[in-house]
């Protein structure tokens, strides 16, 4: 380390301002901050407490997406190979290799993509504006790729991410200033510009549209279940489904899906690791599977539909509703920021989720919709929030 | 007694002299009715989908806006000022009601496409705008290049806006399918190495986007006409 410590020590006098690099002094100084320290610290009356700095809290995230990631690479390896035999009883755990590495050939190129086109625009703006690059988009680039369903073309990818960075994040002012989920801006964004390549039954699972084997649909639990709504339901009634997606499976995550966010558990290991370090918020996260869950018993009560019917666990388990309420409903710059906001926040967003999913059979899927339209009502919550709080007290100073 | 003063100011101007150039160009670019004074943004969001609706709109709107504006300047002198938002009204209207009818009658297709909005075209804030804040002030002959520079802006910025939005959500520029078809099964062009049109773009929203980014590089490149904060 001291080897390379020298070479960038040696190097630095091209990029200081005036020399000749200058221009580059973003991508020098973002290289050198992410191998060794950065050179401002603080040195005097410190009002932060702990040395954590946005570099690594983006790390945590990171570390707490790895299960989703490589769960993501097997499911999507399995899902794979039953497309290419059409055969979707296939036993979930034999040939775990094999599966592995045709679950990394799909989603690694998904991953390089996000990456090289974010970080090349983040750097442009940054040699643009004159600052080093920003962490913010480490944590995007690695979730945009785990909300696309496999079979999603990567210049799709590549469009998505560069649209999501400038107009979901650069023109509002960069890291930190964004005001909708800069990930969930890019899933939208595919999702109404190329519905064929994002939704229905042909994307889930990569190779369906080309399988030979006729009668085979790579459909989704949601899409599935959407067919309740319309006059020609997959399942006569909802044993059929249950017994087709038991909740283990579910939970587990041996359903079709986007690649990263089939599986509650490894979901729930990442939500561990968030809370650990303090990088999630609890308060987010409980509320928003507390809304799922009413809106869910709700329509148990008012019933006369299977899909009113199915068991409401059955939604936390299904679909991106974990992923949802763990790593995007939790962004820390487009969520609510007051402690009581943050409650009100999650079980609205958790409550609209699932309203979407079941009433709306347009949109299988209503936890991007439901956590989009979050981000933009936190700044009002915040609002009420304070200006109760203030209220309050004003009562307090009359009545004294 | 105001008419003589004016008789003896008035010097005797070109038709296109450097001021009058000045009204002609000035708000195609630095003084553009949409991206700098951000009038007229509903009916740029609604008719921009394809570039011949575009087109015709812009066409509309310069004639009411030119013509307008002359006739305005013409009355200015003899109108009660009390009842000058109703008489302007009336001259938009009139001139609004002439255009619809032409449309109909040669352009019948477009017409139906534009629908309400032609129509609509008496609440565009750049015609009540210009009408207020030029022709109530100045001599006809200027108010006239006026109306027409104010509704060239608006049209250039509808066609920009357009051409975006019919490339790359229908792949054709006025109804030409430039970028090959895009029938399943037979795809031609580019639709064969795998692009599809962008859906998105045809929604409204992403009008209102791309007539963001278009101010956002006019301001960038023309520091001038960023607002202190």
């Amino acid at each position: 380390m001291k080897f390379l410590e020298n070479i960038l020590h040696k190097m630095e006098p091209n990029f200081v301002k005036g020399a000749k690099y200058e221009k580059w002094n973003p991508l020098f100084e973002t290289i050198a901050t992410f191998a060794f320290t950065p050179k401002q610290v603080t040195t005097k009356g410190a009002h932060i407490r702990d040395g954590v700095d946005l570099k690594r809290t983006m790390m945590m995230v990171i570390i707490a997406l790895i299960p989703c990631l490589l769960f993501g690479i097997y499911n999507t390896g399995h899902w794979q190979m039953v497309a290419e035999l059409g055969n979707r009883n296939l036993p979930y755990w034999e040939n775990g290799l094999d599966k592995f590495w045709n679950g990394s050939l799909i989603v690694l190129p998904l991953i390089v993509v996000s990456y090289g086109v974010g970080l090349g625009i983040e750097f442009i703006f940054g040699m643009l504006r004159g600052h080093s690059l920003h962490e913010g988009f480490l944590v995007s680039g690695m979730l945009i790729p785990l909300t696309m369903p496999a079979d999603v073309p990567l210049w799709m990818v590549g469009v998505a991410t560069a649209f999501a960075v400038i107009i979901g994040k650069e023109i509002f002012g960069g890291t930190g200033m964004n005001i909708i989920n800069v990930a969930l801006t890019a899933r939208a964004f595919l999702f109404f510009a190329y519905p064929t390549s994002m939704s229905g039954d042909k994307v889930w699972m990569a190779g369906t549209e080309t399988t030979k084997v006729d009668g085979f649909t790579g459909s989704t639990a949601l899409g599935d279940l959407a067919t309740f709504m319309s006059d020609k339901p997959v399942f006569q009634n909802l044993n059929g489904f249950t017994s087709e997606y038991s909740l283990s499976e579910s939970f587990i995550g041996m359903i079709p899906g986007s690649v990263g966010e089939t599986s509650t558990f490894a979901c729930l290991i990442g939500a561990g690791i968030l809370l650990i370090t303090g990088v999630g918020s609890l308060r987010i996260m409980a509320s928003f599977f507390v809304g799922g869950l009413a809106m869910g018993l709700l329509l148990n009560l008012m019933g006369g539909n299977p899909y009113f019917e199915l068991p409401a666990v059955y939604h936390l388990v299904i679909g991106s509703f974990a992923f949802g309420a763990i790593f995007m409903a939790t962004d820390p710059v487009s969520a609510a920021q007051t402690a009581k906001g943050k409650l009100v926040y999650g079980f609205l967003g958790g409550l609209l989720a699932i309203l979407i999913r079941v009433l709306n059979p347009a949109y299988p899927e209503g936890v991007m919709l439901a956590i989009l339209f979050m981000n933009i009502s936190a700044p009002l919550i915040d609002y009420y929030v304070i200006q109760g709080n203030i209220n309050r007290r004003l009562k307090r100073i009359k009545t004294a | 007694m105001s008419e003589n003063l004016a008789k003896i100011k008035a010097p005797s101007e070109s038709l296109f002299s450097k001021k009058n150039r000045k009204l002609l160009i000035e708000p195609l670019t630095n003084n553009n009715p949409v991206t700098v004074q951000v009038l007229g943004i509903c009916s740029a969001l609604a008719i921009t989908v394809k570039m011949d609706t575009a087109l015709v709109m812009g066409l509309s709107v310069i004639f009411v806006t030119a013509a307008g504006n002359y006739v305005i300047s013409a009355l200015r002198n003899i109108m009660p000022p009390r009842i000058r938002i109703i008489v302007q009204l009336v001259v938009a209207a009139a001139l609004v009601i002439i255009v619809n009818e032409i449309l109909k009658a040669y352009l019948p297709d477009i017409s139906e496409q534009l629908s309400v909005f032609v129509g609509l075209i008496i609440t565009n804030c750049i015609i009540m705008g210009r009408f207020e804040a030029y022709a109530m002030a100045n001599k006809p002959w200027p108010s006239f290049l006026d109306g027409i520079g104010n509704g060239a802006g608006y049209a250039i910025l509808l066609l920009i806006v357009a051409f975006v939005r019919e490339l790359l959500g229908s792949g054709s520029l006025f109804g030409v399918k430039i970028l090959g078809s895009a029938v399943p099964g037979e795809e031609t062009g580019l639709y064969t190495m795998g692009y599809v049109n962008n859906n998105l773009i045809i929604l409204p929203p992403m009008a209102l986007i791309i007539v963001g980014i278009i101010i956002w590089v006019q301001r960038a490149k023309n520091t001038s006409l960023q607002e202190e904060n």
